[in-house]
């Protein structure tokens, strides 16, 4: 059956087909849909985990149970997952496993543009690399055999316009892959000193048979062209841009399994063509991986690593004929994506803007407070920084910074891996003041159950963690709830937590506004007769409220009623 | 030979599911098809853009300068900010309504007033439609995306009964009547 799916739902169906028993991910853009999708089969156990490193070890847990298994994540989420991967590359599996990791070049969703293939070589894992669907459904679909056959984890590197691009894919059934019986190994599961140090020789000899296996896998092909004066060497999303430009006429190779690379057959392409060019995103892997072989070939010196590419950035690089088009208007604004009609986190963030807080900010849609016209967060470094970050603050700073600084991080952020620093405020005791942004989903990514949502993956039932007692369990005595809809309480929350000669918590808590079960009121309106057109309401950068001539005016189809430019009317015009 | 949609918007407009509608029709059609969306960030309220591309074989998903056919457009300042996309004689069709982004909002910006008449006036061929009114006498205000895929489809030449079905396959059932209300009014308009 034919079927127009998103790479990550094409990965999701290989997965499913190739028979896998579990996946547990943490959400991450562009990676979610592979989890969200695999959650639709209900006969194999899906799960959100606390953060990628744990999902990471859930899955890895499977594998060793005998299940296939999988764990998928964005580009930074394997910096959290990092340290399970190193030492599975010395374990090896018992049933298949492979870890996706989705970059995102261009950083259309994220805060830095890390080249996952680093990843790969360092910790010495052979990666596959889909160019589109239909790949992804394939390679997804052989990875388990490949994971077994060599004993590996097997990374699955995705990238933005692959994991959120449809194209056709031609699916068929699962098969079903008998459970492997679990028998103790010390030396093969253990990983001290001993054992580890016997194991590294196996993986050596594993990157060894997996190089040979590359030299003449399904996943590696060379397309011969009919002139070869130039060659190329691409895999992923660049193998499309350069086909786009140059068809069937130059000659490719095209790489699926981008670690570790084959080098008799680079050097036997290399041979047949005039002018060897490797087109890769990000960094110079593969042309680094040439030069070692002392091949001439360009890259990087016709290509930038910043950013995506495509088939114009290919046919500017070679000096082809771009398309003409109309060059840009001028001056238009900017649509920068902003918080929306009564989101919960706004009012929390204008009462910290209005006392003139620093604030050490975190990963998710409350990102969106450095924007103007709020401008109210200071550093945003990854997930669960700004707890951790805030008790360095403090420790430099003493009481001078204690009572003007905070940290901000959502509810799924704090549990990945702001809870630690938590504990670390905890255990080495600065005053500092953690806000948790508790919008009882994880926004940003499209609405995920958390471990703080009392639901799983399914909608269902699950374990709730109760935050605030999490928080006394730690060891902070001052936890309070306040909600951020109500500027005066969050003000007074502020100001006496701030004061207090101790640590302590507050839970702004409100759902989040575009989930389907919260009751919105109905939309306010405001009175042209009694604003004095002061701009107050203005400071909230609602995008519900704008000013046409010297009034007010809010947009009855984006209003939720929330309230908060209510409090802010000194003039009594909102209503 | 190979045809480019973009379809762009502003983050919660449907623009996802005019895309989704469309790979549909295509991919029945037998053409080959691609499809590319961004997803996270830009949600929120910001610049949304989706790629439809078709032919006998498709390589690249994303549409480039001067690459599109057409460029479907669900805001006019978006129109605007997408046009170098438009391919030398391709068309725009744009929906009339204006959405003020933040800076707007804010008073850091001015939301310019002729947009549409300076895409005229480059010689591009503009069709400019209320889509909000038609959607709202269609049933919702929320079938702004299958008024302006009606209007698309008036330079296609896949009947109107096909894209009929292809709606009816991909919107929720309790929609379908409003969404074929739409679709036509797009069309006939």
């Amino acid at each position: 059956m034919k079927k127009l799916l998103i790479g990550n739902e094409a990965l999701a169906r290989g997965f499913y087909e190739g028979g896998i028993g579990l996946v547990s991910s943490y959400p991450g853009t562009p990676s979610t849909e592979i989890t969200e999708c695999l959650a639709e089969y209900r006969d194999i156990a899906s799960e959100w985990a606390p953060n990628e490193k744990v999902a990471t070890e859930v899955a890895f847990g499977a594998s060793l149970g005998g299940k296939r298994s999988v764990c998928a994540m964005k580009h930074v989420g394997l910096n959290v997952a990092a340290d399970p991967v190193f030492t599975m590359s010395y374990t090896g599996v018992n049933a298949g496993m492979v870890l996706c990791v989705a970059d995102d070049p261009a950083m259309h969703s994220s805060q830095n543009e890390q080249d996952s293939r680093h990843y790969a070589i360092a910790a010495k894992l052979p990666m596959l690399e889909p160019a589109d669907s239909g790949e992804a459904y394939a390679f997804a679909r052989a990875s388990f055999a490949l994971s077994e056959r060599f004993d590996t984890l097997v990374m699955m590197r995705m990238c933005t316009r692959i994991a959120h691009s449809q194209s056709i894919v031609e699916i068929g059934e699962r098969e079903e892959a008998p459970a492997r019986p679990y028998t103790k190994d010390p030396k093969k599961y253990i990983m001290m000193p001993a054992y580890a140090k016997a194991r590294h020789p196996v993986v050596e000899a594993r990157t060894a048979a997996l190089t040979e296996y590359a030299e003449d896998c399904p996943f590696n092909r060379v397309e011969k062209g009919t002139d070869r004066s130039l060659g190329i060497i691409t895999s992923g999303t660049c193998y499309q841009y350069t086909k786009e430009v140059f068809g069937d006429r130059v000659p490719v190779l095209k790489l699926g399994m981008v670690n570790p690379l084959p080098p008799k057959m680079i050097r036997d392409f290399a041979a047949s063509v005039d002018r060897l060019v490797v087109i890769e995103e990000l960094d110079g892997v593969i042309e680094t991986f040439c030069r070692t072989l002392g091949l001439a070939v360009e890259g990087k010196s016709l290509f930038s690593p910043i950013g995506e590419y495509s088939q114009a950035v290919i046919a500017r690089a070679f000096g082809l004929p771009e398309k003409e088009y109309v060059p840009a208007l001028s001056e238009l604004p900017g649509r920068p994506p902003m918080m929306c009609a009564g989101c919960p986190h706004r009012g929390m963030y204008y009462v910290l803007a209005k006392n003139k807080v620093t604030v050490l900010g975190d990963i998710g849609c409350y990102t969106l407070g450095a924007q103007p016209p709020l401008n109210a967060v200071d550093s945003v470094l990854c997930m669960g920084a700004s707890v951790s970050g805030l008790h360095g603050f403090n420790r430099v700073g003493g009481s001078e910074t204690e009572k003007k600084t905070v940290a901000v991080i959502g509810d799924s952020t704090f549990m990945h891996s702001g809870v630690t620093g938590l504990i670390d405020i905890a255990y080495n005791g600065t005053n500092s003041t953690v806000i948790i942004l508790d919008n009882s989903i994880t926004g940003m990514t499209g609405h995920q159950q958390n471990p703080t949502t009392g639901l799983d993956i399914h909608g269902d039932p699950a374990g709730k963690i109760d935050l605030e007692a999490l928080c006394h369990a730690i060891g902070i005595r001052r936890v309070r709830v306040v909600d951020p809809y109500d500027l005066a309480a969050c003000d007074a929350a502020l100001k006496e937590e701030l004061a207090a000669e101790e640590p302590s918590v507050i839970i702004s808590r409100r759902p989040c506004v575009l989930l389907k079960n919260v009751k919105k009121n109905p939309p306010l309106a405001a009175d042209a007769d009694k604003c004095r057109g002061c701009r107050s309401c203005m400071q909230l950068g609602c995008p519900a409220i704008s000013f046409k001539g010297k009034k007010a005016v809010i947009d009855a189809t984006l209003c939720v009623g929330c309230g908060v430019c209510r409090q802010k009317c000194a003039f009594d015009a909102i209503g | 030979m190979v045809k480019s949609v973009m379809i762009v918007g502003v983050g919660g407009q449907g623009s996802l599911l005019a895309s989704k509608l469309l790979g549909r029709l295509l991919t029945e059609e037998k053409y080959d098809v691609k499809v590319s969306e961004v997803h996270g960030m830009s949600q929120r309220g910001g610049s949304v853009v989706t790629y439809v591309k078709f032919g006998e074989k498709v390589y690249s998903p994303i549409v480039d300068l001067g690459e599109a056919d057409y460029i479907v457009s669900f805001e006019k300042l978006e129109a605007a900010r997408y046009a170098p996309y438009l391919k030398k004689g391709g068309r725009i069709i744009v929906n009339t309504q204006q959405i003020d982004p933040m800076p707007v909002i804010t008073g850091a910006a001015q939301y310019p007033s002729d947009v549409l008449e300076r895409l005229a006036a480059e010689g591009i061929e503009v069709d400019a439609v209320d889509a909000l009114a038609l959607a709202e006498k269609a049933g919702s205000a929320k079938t702004v995306n299958i008024v302006l895929m009606g209007r698309l489809a008036r330079c296609f030449s896949i009947p109107p009964e096909k894209w009929l079905a292809a709606i009816e396959a991909t919107v929720a059932p309790k929609f379908v009547e409003w969404n074929r209300s739409a679709f036509r009014l797009g069309y006939e308009a």
